[in-house]
């Protein structure tokens, strides 16, 4: 079983963002950066069909700056075996773009699966796994949380609103991974020391010229602090008397 | 003048809210274009055709029906192939999409097929010399970047539950369409759909939604929330992830982060802490209620009423007086 993971490094969400004065771009100093939630479960779906079938390779790649070989080693130290970072400063909001170089990089990779995170928690793009698929002309399924691999087919899950859907396709496949499929595993210590030895190449990206482009940004309109109503179910007629007259939604 | 395309979504043959919103946002798109027609896509098994009205009466002013047994579950590659055929047709200036799981699906694979971008799951959005300027959240909803687009032709997804669906009643014209391609050699096929309960009203489409977390301390402790969901009549039920990771609720009800993004106009916390992987599904609520023993959880920084109590105790205390209230 031969599988690519592409993972994205993005910063950790646990701040308050600050947007620069010129409010073109949010404030990058003091940030954090991390391997975006979705790709740890989709690097962890990868180890564990790896494992199942006992033979094959888990390679990741990687869309980034020069700083990302950090979350390509993090992904090593998990159990990848190699890695490729494909290296830009620009910052991309154009799905399209990065989904081109991804497919070039893949298109004759021989992979079983490439698997994706469902969404990248800074872009929130959503769409450069079924971009990517169709580039390339593979089969895709998004949004998966149940996934059984067998031989040359698959059957999947995918998350709808309120609902799901099953669903089969052939391999090779592109599958992009939602929450609950599985829980990502920790770097060993001795996964970690492999991981300084496995291969990853570094090579320049070309994204051209971006087709979405970022106007400004801004921090979204705060909540006003609400008021403490009561304790207990004494506070019960308050409350409802609040949600008839003041917010009007009963 | 711009022709806008519009995905109008149904699921199991019966046309979903959000196609309304949809239709809405292309009409919108339309009009700030200097006027244009929007044809709506409905694609279903047999008897979809049926379903046309309600977009004709939202401002669809062409309904294309695509009717065939191959599309009664959803068929993401043969509506790839139609949807990139018909935009590729020279009519359309703009083509728009549900932020769905099925739009935010089709939408990458149709503007690939294509070679043009997408700005995905906007809030709110304005034409400027033809290129859509829109608002699309990023960084777990935590920062809004105004993104634009320009393209030939232009393709985005509007968020569920950002536009309102506005009557704009047009005389029903409908107009029978064919798939591109042979609907039955998808190589990805969707062999069952399964349903939540079909009886109650989903996440998105819930003007009010009662939400419990690990404070319940049980899976039965959830029929709770269920009642304060009933009394109200047009409320869901909804969860955090703590709870749905434990098996209490199914996975399709968690909100959150990597859940359900909602926005009803009242949210009930009930027996939730406020994570922010939690907050950032439910934060643009209009009103929010938290019912939570300790006064120092985060979920009362953003809660516009709190009462620190026992949800057990709480809950079935307010499912009276929202009956009482709902009566008199
Ligand atoms: C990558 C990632 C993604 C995540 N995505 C999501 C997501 O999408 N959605 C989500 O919800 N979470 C998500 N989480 C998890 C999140 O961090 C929290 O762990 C989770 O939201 C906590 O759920 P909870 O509030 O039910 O439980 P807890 O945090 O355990 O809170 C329980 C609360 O109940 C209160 N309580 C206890 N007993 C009672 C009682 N009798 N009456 C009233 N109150 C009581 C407690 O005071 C406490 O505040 C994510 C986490 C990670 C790392
Ligand atoms: N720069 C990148 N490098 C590698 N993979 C990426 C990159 N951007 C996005 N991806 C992948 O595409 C998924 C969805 O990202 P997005 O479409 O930006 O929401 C992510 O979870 C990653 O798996």
């Amino acid at each position: 079983m031969k599988i690519a993971v592409c993972i994205k490094r993005v910063p950790v969400m646990e701040v308050k963002f600050a947007i620069t004065a010129d409010k073109s771009r949010y404030e990058e100093t003091g940030l954090k950066y991390d391997i975006n939630d979705f790709d740890l479960w989709a690097i962890e779906a990868a180890l564990q069909l790896k494992e199942k079938a006992g033979t094959g390779s888990v390679h990741v790649v990687c869309v980034g700056p020069n700083a990302a070989q950090e979350q390509i080693r993090k992904a090593m130290a998990m159990g990848a075996d190699s890695g490729a970072l494909l290296e830009t400063d620009t910052r991309n909001y154009d799905g399209l773009a990065v989904a081109r170089v991804l497919a070039a990089e893949l298109k004759d990779g021989g992979y079983d699966l490439v698997l994706f995170g469902r969404i990248a928690i800074d872009s929130m793009n959503q769409m450069t796994g079924p971009m990517v698929a169709e580039l390339l002309d593979m089969p895709v399924v998004t949004n998966v949380f149940k996934l059984d691999i067998n031989g040359a087919t698959g059957r999947a899950e995918r998350v709808l609103e309120g609902a799901s859907e099953v669903v089969e396709f052939p391999l090779p496949a592109v599958l992009t991974i939602d929450d609950g499929l599985n829980k990502e595993r920790l770097p060993s210590l001795k996964g970690i020391m492999a991981a300084k030895k496995k291969p990853l190449e570094v090579k320049p990206a070309n994204l051209g010229d971006a087709a979405v482009t970022v106007r400004s940004m801004a921090l979204p309109a705060e909540r006003a602090a609400g008021r403490i109503v009561g304790e207990g179910a004494d506070a019960v007629p308050e409350l409802v008397r609040l949600l008839q007259t003041e917010a009007k939604v009963l | 003048m711009a022709n806008v395309l519009v995905m109008a979504e149904s699921r199991a043959g019966e046309l979903r809210k959000v196609a309304l919103e949809a239709v809405t946002a292309a009409r919108q798109l339309a009009e700030q274009s200097g006027g244009g027609e929007v044809h709506a896509v409905l694609a279903g098994g047999s008897g979809i055709g049926a379903k046309a009205e309600a977009l004709a009466q939202h401002g669809a002013d062409k309904v294309l029906v695509l009717e065939h047994d191959g599309f009664a579950l959803y068929n993401p590659e043969a509506l790839t192939s139609t949807l990139a055929g018909l935009l590729k047709s020279g009519t359309y200036t703009y083509g728009v999409f549900s932020a769905t799981s099925h739009g935010r699906d089709l939408s990458p694979r149709v503007a690939a097929r294509l070679g043009v971008g997408l700005v995905p799951d906007l809030t709110g959005f304005a034409v400027e010399n033809g290129a859509v300027v829109g608002q699309h959240p990023i960084n777990n909803a935590k920062v809004i970047a105004t993104l634009a687009l320009s393209g030939s032709p232009t393709l985005l997804s509007v968020r569920p539950a950002a536009f309102t669906p506005a009557p704009d009643a047009r005389a029903l014209v409908t107009e029978a369409i064919t798939s591109a391609s042979e609907p039955t050699a998808s190589r990805v096929k969707v062999v069952e759909l399964k349903q939540g309960n079909t009886d109650k009203i989903d996440l998105n489409d819930a003007p009010v939604i009662v939400a419990g977390g690990r404070g319940l301390k049980t899976a039965d402790n959830f029929k709770l929330c269920e009642d304060l969901a009933d009394a109200f009549g047009n409320a869901a039920v909804g969860a955090t992830r703590a709870v749905t990771d434990d098996g209490w609720r199914p996975h399709t009800d968690q909100i959150g982060q990597t859940g359900r993004n909602v926005s009803p106009d009242l949210y009930i916390a009930a027996g939730i802490s406020g994570a922010i992987q939690h907050l950032a599904g439910m934060r643009t609520s209009r009103t929010i209620v938290a019912i939570n023993k300790d006064k120092e959880a985060p979920i009362f920084k953003i809660a516009d009423y709190g009462i620190i109590g026992d949800a057990l105790e709480v809950l079935p205390a307010l499912t009276a007086a929202v009956k009482a209230a709902k009566a008199s």
